[in-house]
């Protein structure tokens, strides 16, 4: 769609801030990228592996994100920039290597993109990773519009280097997703060469400066971090991503960064305030341009921050403040402390009216009071109006796996469980999935958590435990959690829905596809042998073959040794249909057959089984396909009890 | 190319469908082509997490200079929403409609699970269409998927309902702009995409 990786400068083409962030990545001369997927980060990578061999770039999908990062610190200490991109979750997997390799600091730009997503629109919660910027010395930047995530994230690698650290660049999916005109730059030159020298101690020669700990004692390198990153607080202060709009003394001064710095400034201009309040905005929030908001503080009697999830810039500045000299008046703050931001959640255009309007104390009407009439004229039909949960897609095999596994538990009576893990597979815990899932943490949390229920048996302990992780979120965390299990006879039996496809966030590949981010050969790993090698007993079923799976699922419930494992194996739909391009079967209701309400089958196909190409048609009292939806995959012919839906192959 | 005055600042646009219709690939058309005209353009796709079937909104947001705009659309502020489907339409302009508002619509049911189930009702489409018209100033409401079949595939559904947006005379774009577009991004399929972009802008002159 969009061509990043066009050299003609002063030209503006649309991109998302995604597509920005690997714009600027290209225009800063990398030489290396690795991503794990996960929304809203994905189309970073999604971006620059179709490219990334015409720019001379080695990129990779890894399995998790802390390898990922790890190959991306060898470049850099091997003079090449590297980017490394991923959700705010990730950050989490990377902690432990990130916190070390900022003590010992890098050699050629690296820099993590992290795209948080506030309100966790679409992760498992709406964690904040400026904190943990601040926590490990890492300067943050935080851009507010698609041309600022390529001009800052081309800044990032300067700046990285000039501070000999990791820098951060920091989205939100509000950013990450919306397209937004961008101005281009040069690609520079491309002659890159990799090394690894220049690793020596100044102290000791023989010693490399990039061990942590040991003789290198962990205190003397905190020293020298903190000595690198004084450096920081200067560059922020000269920074031109930080700006002022408004009149030279503001009534109220408003502090924000990122998105809401641009609902701040529309929401002063449909306030029409622009005349008595001013906006600071933030590029870079940490460390604080201390000097520049201190210049500001001063200026107004009242201070509100505006930002996303944590308090972050709020505390910072009134930390800020408490700091100044004791001459200088203190301001009033608003924000999330005295409860005018929203403290959860995203932001958005009218929560930022709705909290100016209220530290301002003044009246504001919305577009909506206006027109009265027309408002409950639309609220009466809003009523009307069915609404669109989630479901998985006509065809998906987990629909499937998830109505054996809660056939199964019936059967086998002992009030069994699921214990679930990130992906589409997290649907189970919702209706499509039959609702079968109970626990949901995080990436390989099903399989951990499972090999603990299987200890409880010498504390009477009698439910079977079924631990279900997808194809990709085995590979990334489920595998030591398996062996943990095996090792230590745990009782639980792992469900592996293997659809071929990192699917929720876009199919990209994985060891288990063989191919590599780039599309080239890679080396198939297979989930079966890998879980042959621990000795335990592997099946492995189509989903799509009830009976089978059904049968195999109980089997394994009933058995009192330790882990097991079935592969539910089929490629998802939409996969299946990009390669095929046309149904595996006819499907039909045959109308006689069909008997509806009077069947004592309860609607199953339609009430329970639920799959969106089989409808109920309310006139006929019958189920019919929906042949516009229908991906004739034939799975509802084996669930109506009075086989009353035709396949026929095609 | 210098873009020209709006009638409004910005100018506010959504497309409403369903995963799966084409959203993504509309607004997408539609941003470049404001792009190539030298206008400041600010596209956000409200899909949520699903890959189909959920309800997906497109808001995009025209200003002739300045700086990219916040995502959303504020409520009440559309000033024209296409609908790919019957009731995300009505959802969008319950939320983001005025009595101004103008509604291009293609008045092809996809049923939510709800209704699938039979747990809820979908309005009959006379009453949609009905609804469609209180909650808009103008209404433009075609079978835009009949046409699409009739030119061999539902896929030309979201382009010909493109035609029908471009006809209806709200967007700073002709058809020669659109043409440009679809020629540069699906120079393969140009041809029947061109059919069917003129077939939506005779379908509004007509209507
Ligand atoms: S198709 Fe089968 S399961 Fe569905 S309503 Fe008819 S008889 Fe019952
Ligand atoms: S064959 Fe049945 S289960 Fe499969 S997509 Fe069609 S309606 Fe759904």
């Amino acid at each position: 769609m969009a061509h990043i990786e066009i050299d003609a400068p002063g030209t503006t083409q649309l991109l998302l801030g995604n597509e920005a962030i690997a714009r600027g990545a290209l225009e800063a001369g990398i030489g290396f990228a690795t991503a794990y997927p996960g929304t809203p980060s994905s189309e970073i990578m999604g971006t620059l592996a179709p490219i990334a061999k015409k720019m001379g770039i080695y990129a990779e999908w890894s399995i998790n994100e802390m390898v990922a990062f790890e190959a991306a610190s060898a470049a850099s200490l091997s003079n090449i920039r590297a980017l490394s991109s991923m959700k705010a979750n990730g950050v989490n997997v990377i902690a432990d290597f990130l916190v070390n390799l900022q003590m010992t600091g890098i050699r050629k730009g690296l820099v993590l993109v992290v795209c948080d997503d506030p309100g966790g629109m679409t992760s498992s919660n709406e964690q904040d990773t400026r904190p943990i910027a601040k926590w490990l010395n890492i300067p943050m930047l935080e851009p507010s519009t698609a041309q600022e995530c390529k001009d800052m994230t081309k800044r990032a690698f300067e700046l990285s280097e000039e501070l000999g650290m990791v820098c951060m660049v920091r989205s939100v999916t509000y950013l990450s997703h919306t397209r937004g005109n961008v101005r281009f730059g040069r690609l520079p030159e491309n002659k890159k060469v990799a090394h690894f020298d220049d690793f020596y101690n100044i102290d000791d020669p023989r010693q490399s400066r990039y061990t942590c700990g040991m003789q290198f004692h962990p205190y003397k390198q905190s020293e020298e971090l903190l000595k690198r990153f004084a450096k920081a607080p200067e560059k922020c202060e000269n920074s031109p991503f930080n700006s002022y709009r408004g009149p030279e003394i503001p009534e109220l001064l408003i502090i924000s960064s990122g998105i809401c710095w641009t609902y701040a400034i529309e929401a002063v201009s449909i306030l029409g305030l622009q005349d008595r309040v001013g906006i600071l905005k933030l590029g870079t929030t940490w460390p604080l341009p201390e000097g520049l908001v201190a210049r500001y503080l001063n200026k107004s009697d009242k201070v509100l921050c505006i930002e996303e999830i944590e308090p972050f810039v709020e505390r910072s500045v009134m930390e800020l403040a408490a700091s100044l000299p004791p001459d200088q008046p203190r301001p009033t703050f608003y924000g999330k402390r005295s409860g005018h931001v929203r403290a959860w959640g995203e932001q958005n255009l009218n929560l930022a009216i709705q909290s100016i309007a209220s530290v301002m104390d003044i009246p504001y009407t919305s577009r909506q009071s206006q027109d009265l009439e027309y408002r409950r004229a639309a609220q009466a039909v809003a009523q009307t109006l069915p609404a669109r949960p989630l479901t998985f897609c006509p065809g998906c095999p987990h629909r499937a796996s998830f109505w054996a596994i809660k056939i199964a538990l019936q059967l086998d009576g002992r009030n069994g469980f699921v214990t679930g893990d990130i992906g589409c597979t997290a649907m189970g815990m919702i209706s499509p999935g039959s609702f079968q899932v109970r626990t949901y943490y995080a990436m390989g949390g099903g399989v951990g958590v499972a090999g603990g229920f299987g200890h409880l048996g010498q504390f009477g302990f009698q439910q079977p435990v079924i631990a279900v992780c997808g194809d990709s979120t085995f590979f990334h965390a489920s595998i030591p959690g398996l062996i943990n299990g095996v090792w230590n006879q745990s009782n639980f039996t792992l469900a592996i829905l293997d659809n071929s496809a990192t699917a929720m966030t876009g199919f990209q590949p994985h060891p288990g596809t063989g191919i590599t981010a780039t599309g080239d050969p890679g080396k198939k790993v297979s989930i079966e042998a890998l879980c042959r090698s621990l000795g335990i007993h592997v099946e492995i079923c189509d989903p799509f073959d009830l009976n089978t799976t059904i049968a195999t699922l109980l089997t394994m419930m009933r058995d009192e040794g330790p882990a097991q494992v079935v592969i539910l194996r089929r490629e998802c739909e939409l996969v299946r249909e990009r390669k095929e391009k046309r149904n595996p079967f006819r499907v039909y209701v045959n109308p006689e057959r069909c008997i509806g309400e009077s069947c004592g089958c309860n609607r199953l196909c339609t009430r329970v089984f639920s799959c969106p190409g089989l409808v109920w048609d309310r006139d006929a009292g019958k189920a019919v396909i929906d042949e516009a939806v229908c991906v004739g995959c034939g799975l509802c012919a084996d669930v109506c009890p009075r086989g009353a839906i035709v396949k026929e192959a095609l | 190319m210098s873009a020209e005055d709006l009638k409004k600042e910005p100018l506010n646009v959504i497309i409403a469908g369903v995963g799966g219709q084409g959203n993504v690939l509309m607004s997408f058309l539609i941003g470049n082509a404001l792009v190539r005209r030298g206008y400041v353009v600010t596209v956000f796709d409200n899909y949520g997490a699903s890959q189909r079937l959920g309800a997906v909104a497109s808001h995009i947001k025209i200003s002739k200079e300045g700086l990219q705009n916040s995502p959303l659309l504020h409520e009440g502020d559309a000033d024209v929403i296409v609908g790919i489907e019957p009731i995300e339409l009505l959802r969008n302009l319950s939320q983001f409609g005025n009595p101004e508002v103008i509604a291009v619509a293609n008045l092809r049911p996809v049923y939510p699970i709800g209704v699938i189930s039979g747990e809820v009702e979908y309005p009959e489409l006379d009453e949609a269409s009905a609804a469609i018209r209180r909650l808009s100033a103008q209404a433009w409401i075609i079978n835009a998927t009949d046409e699409a079949l009739a030119l061999g595939n539902p896929i030309y559904t979201n382009v010909i309902l493109m035609g029908a947006l471009i006809g209806s005379g709200v967007l700073p774009l002709d058809v020669m702009a659109m043409e440009e577009v679809l020629k540069e991004q699906l120079p393969k399929a140009f041809e029947i995409n061109k059919v069917a972009l003129h077939r939506g802008v005779d379908l509004v002159k007509a209507g």
